[in-house]
């Protein structure tokens, strides 16, 4: 017994039919990417509460990431963020095509926006990547102080900042290498930094032009850069020079700011990653047909559903990292 | 498979696509723009926008506010949220839009508790 869309519409939920309209492996695809959403809804919200709680002195992202490619030296904040956002929106955009191909059963165009969504995407992972090494390496270098503080230099009349590189001097030591003879056999010689803390203190002490920025910000929002007696005064607190960043140190200011800089786009990284892998497989399955034979290209509607999920966190990750 | 039907207006009507490419192509310029405005006000930061507003700067504000205005295009249009039955709607959306707020404001609170405990107190963790 067939029944009216009256009937049908009264008794959608008694059994019989899809009351969510949606496919097993839609509604799937949808699980996972609330329960992924609430997973990075939890780093985010990590991040603002270490950002909360450090409001006075947290890094500021414009002064972190200056860097463009093939522009040395020109400061260009957000820039090439602001670009790679562009880049993920772009290939969303390719995939909704691709999607809409697959519902007119077109496998020439599916393939092609396929083809762009995933060179999208590995252009995006790269330019990431280029991001980490940027932030790895560090630019002008700083000192921290035994509570974690960092101590970055500027100079007093233009208020530019200054490199530890250009000023400390050269004392040198004696020092000789860690060996497996002499110590645990596991323990190799760790990395040093450019220039020695005695080197760099003794540098600021003999530049009178020299004052030091400290992690906290005023009223307005910029860094506090103390006046020289008071420079001279922190410089005694500190205890190591700081290049670059990584999971311990951090020359921006937080450390925070870079675990959680590492983790959220490391995390988001891998998503793209994985999506360029899964958007491949589909890629060659539109070729070899598989979505031909079986009458509909729904495969290319789940991966995509995946891919804008993965577009959508950037958005949030790009506001939260870099603009706000 | 059977025909799949497109909602093809947005913006509450105002805007009406004649067809699903089309409706695409019109959200990725909408959504340019609106990250163009947002990189635009991250590099000039009007002083205007400096002040704050529930202890957050108004410029801030307009941030999240773009940012969920993207979020809520690209999850309606490109992930066809729109149209989809108003009880798979729910069932995705709600659970995020309740579960996430309550999630920022303990922990948001929590932060500016722990703040005030840093700046106030009376360990020094300023050395």
């Amino acid at each position: 017994m067939e029944l009216t869309a009256v009937e049908k519409e009264a008794k959608l939920w008694s059994g019989g039919q899809r009351p969510l309209n949606a496919s097993y492996g839609k509604l799937m695809m949808w699980f996972f990417i609330v329960s992924d959403a609430l997973t990075f809804s939890g780093f985010l919200v990590s991040y603002g509460f270490s950002r909360f709680k450090n409001i006075d002195s947290w890094p500021i992202a414009d002064e972190v990431f200056t860097h463009f490619p093939f522009l040395h030296g020109v400061d260009a904040p957000m820039y090439y963020v602001a670009l790679m956002t562009f880049i993920l929106i772009f290939s969303s955009v390719t995939m909704v095509l691709a999607v809409d191909a697959g519902h007119h059963m077109n496998k020439a165009k599916v393939t092609f926006y396929m083809l762009l969504t995933i060179i999208g995407g590995a252009v995006f992972v790269g330019s990431q990547a280029w991001e980490w090494k940027n932030f790895i390496k560090g630019e002008y270098g700083a000192l921290e102080t035994k509570g974690g503080q960092i101590l970055q230099f500027v100079n007093a009349e233009t208020g530019k900042r200054v490199a530890i590189g250009d000023f400390a001097v050269s004392i040198p030591t004696e020092r000789s290498a860690h060996k497996s003879s002499n110590g645990v056999w596991y323990q190799s010689e760790g990395s040093l930094p450019s220039y020695s803390l005695a080197e760099v203190v003794e540098g600021f002490e003999s530049n009178d032009n020299l004052v030091i920025r400290s992690e906290k910000l005023d009223q307005s929002g910029r860094k506090i850069v103390l006046s020289r007696d008071d420079s001279l005064d922190k410089i005694e607190n500190a205890v190591a020079v700081v290049e670059g960043a990584n999971l311990i140190h951090n020359e921006y200011g937080n450390r925070l700011f870079a675990d959680f800089f590492f983790f959220i786009t490391g995390f988001h990284g891998f998503h793209v990653f994985s999506g360029v892998v899964i958007n491949l497989i589909i890629f060659f399955n539109v070729i070899i047909g598989t979505y031909e034979k079986r009458g509909h290209y729904e495969m290319v509607e789940k991966v995509g559903l995946y891919w804008h999920f993965v577009d959508l966190v950037w958005v949030f990750v790009f506001t939260f990292f870099y603009l706000v | 498979m059977a025909e799949v039907t497109h909602k093809l207006a947005i913006f509450r009507g105002l805007l009406k696509f004649k067809s699903n490419v089309q409706k695409i192509w019109g959200v990725l310029i909408f959504l340019s723009i609106v990250t163009t405005v947002e990189v635009v006000l991250g590099i000039l930061k009007p002083d205007i926008l400096m002040n704050y507003f529930l202890s957050m700067k108004l410029l801030n504000w307009i941030f999240i506010i773009l940012t969920l205005v993207k979020a809520y295009y690209i999850a309606w249009d490109f992930m066809h949220i729109r149209d989809e039955r108003g009880s798979l709607k729910g069932a995705i959306v709600l659970p995020l839009i309740i579960l996430i707020p309550y999630l920022i404001f303990i922990l948001v609170l929590e932060a500016d508790y722990i703040f005030d405990v840093m700046t106030n107190g009376f360990v020094s963790w300023n050395f």
